[in-house]
């Protein structure tokens, strides 16, 4: 690790804080995206069903 | 315009609680302070402007829900956007209602307060001045902001939270009158500065403030 | 093929579709590569030791909070004037992304100036004013989430948007006056501008633009989610309406 001298604590601390809020960020959209794919996935299913039971009757 | 005026200083008046609280809150905010920070008269003549601004600020913010609420629930905004009243001029004069039935008496009453806080005399006058300029801005960023929010059931917090940001430099330019005053500073350039938010607001908001109304209304 | 032709949803999922993983690789390259560089391989600054690293966090976060913020400025005249729902649905997308990088840059700001200033926070103007900023980030992601409507959502965060947007500009020169008028002495902004050696400015750049990258990809993703969820609720409204 290089040598910080005695900012040590403020440097990193820094580099911490910034990663963490980086990654609940891209977590948050990703996770959001991956949620919302597969609802829209699940009801465009259902709207197929829909429609062929519909042009079946 | 001035018979919607004059309907909305009414309704105020007489439906008991807009006009009062607002002046009650003002003086209960300058009551606590001294008791949150101690009362040592130094520190209270140093912090009266400010503490005077934010308190004014806090109190013209309670009644702002007012402005288009109760106009709302019982319908007769919706008659007031097709009225032959354009609704800029509507949001207007429902602003300025709202300022005279909450800013103005604020800053009647400031001095009054601010004898409470040790504000140095020669700052009373300033401190008048400056919330008789100031707070018609804050009346016409509160109608706007209830514009936004108006229909929401509990958009009070949220009408804060959009709102405060936006009273920034008011309180800014404001305190600073009264600060530049009470150390006998000269304080035309930021009274001018206090007036030029003041008349932008006025020539802007009504504006934002109807277009969102006939969004909401829709 | 003009711009205008993406503001079809169809076509901007297509052509954004593979935009999405590049500009997230070249992010996380250029922001690793950035940072790594920076982190352990820069000299320290006699004045200000090696906090001088946090010098590729602060800049490129703040940079991006205030041109996430000028992005959702467009998107919502644009949205305003020509009704793209892409345009109102990108600024909603954008506005996390540029709340996270004033948290950011407010953050790391204050931490760096902690050494120098003996507190862990102090009133610099440029430092509240990325604090206001940060405020009207909140007002504006809170009001997307209050209001139900989704094209009335639209209509009043982008109104808001602009009105914030002169509040914003006003707050700006009234905070500096603030912090004149007040501390005549404490001019220790953490100065842009000021000459930044060769040697820390090339991993900075990389930074930047590595920050940069991350945004667009970002704001791409969340668009490209919101356009999704636009269509599960119509498609949900439809099924609740023939069921």
């Amino acid at each position: 690790m290089t040598d910080l001298g005695k900012y040590a604590v403020e440097v990193l601390s820094a580099y911490a804080v910034t990663l963490a809020l980086l990654v609940v960020l891209v977590l948050g959209i990703g996770l959001r995206s991956r949620r919302t794919r597969a609802a829209l996935a699940r009801a465009e299913a259902a709207a197929k069903a829909a429609a062929d039971r519909h042009d079946h009757a | 315009m001035r018979r919607l005026f004059l309907r909305d200083l009414t309704l105020a008046i007489r439906a008991g609680g807009g006009f009062g609280l607002s002046l009650a809150f003002f003086l209960i905010v300058a009551v606590l302070v001294p008791f949150g920070v101690g009362s040592d008269t130094a520190l209270l003549r140093d912090i009266a402007p400010g503490v005077l601004w934010v308190a004014a600020l806090l109190a013209c913010l309670l009644s702002l829900d007012r402005i288009f609420a109760l106009d709302h629930e019982d319908g007769s905004l919706e008659l007031l956007a097709t009225a032959p009243l354009p609704l800029e001029g509507a949001v207007a004069a429902k602003a300025m209602a709202h300022w005279v039935t909450t800013g103005l008496p604020l800053a009647v009453a400031a001095p009054l307060l601010g004898v409470l806080l040790n504000l140095a005399p020669q700052a009373f006058g300033w401190l008048f001045l400056s919330l008789m300029i100031g707070t018609p801005a804050l009346s016409l960023i509160g109608a706007f902001g209830g514009a936004l929010t108006v229909g929401l059931r509990r958009g009070g917090l949220l009408l804060s939270l959009l709102v405060l940001p936006l009273y920034i430099p008011t309180l800014i330019f404001g305190a600073e009158v009264v600060r530049r005053g009470a150390a006998a500073e000269p304080v035309a350039s930021v009274l001018s500065l206090l007036a030029a938010v003041t008349l932008g607001s006025a020539a802007i908001l009504p504006f934002a403030a109807a277009a969102v109304l006939r969004v909401n209304l829709k | 093929m003009s711009l205008w032709e993406y503001a079809n949803p169809t076509r901007f999922m297509a052509a954004t579709r593979h935009l999405v993983p590049v500009t997230s690789a070249l992010a996380g390259i250029c922001i690793v590569a950035g940072l790594i560089w920076g982190f352990f391989f820069t000299p320290d600054d006699f004045r200000m030791g090696s906090t001088v690293k946090i010098i590729y966090l602060h800049v490129p976060s703040a940079l991006l909070a205030i041109n996430a913020w000028l992005m959702m400025l467009v998107t919502s005249l644009v949205w305003l004037i020509r009704r793209h729902h892409v345009s109102a649905l990108a600024a909603k997308a954008a506005a996390p992304v540029g709340l996270t990088m004033t948290l950011i840059a407010l953050i790391t700001g204050a931490i760096w100036g902690q050494p120098m200033w003996g507190t862990w926070w102090v009133w610099d103007p440029r430092l509240t004013s990325f604090l206001v900023l940060f405020l009207f980030y909140l007002g504006y992601v809170a009001l997307w989430a209050t209001i139900e409507d989704p094209d009335t959502a639209a209509d009043l965060t982008s109104v808001l948007c602009l009105v914030g947007s002169v509040f914003a500009l006003l707050s700006r020169y009234a905070v500096l006056f603030w912090n004149q008028g007040l501390h005549q002495g404490a001019s220790l902004s953490l100065d842009k501008e000021e000459n930044v050696a060769d040697v820390f400015y090339q991993p900075l750049l990389l930074s930047m633009a590595g920050f940069i990258l991350l945004f667009i990809a970002l704001v791409l993703i969340g668009t490209r989610t919101e356009i999704r969820a636009r269509r599960l609720h119509v498609l949900n409204l439809r099924a609740r309406a023939g069921a």
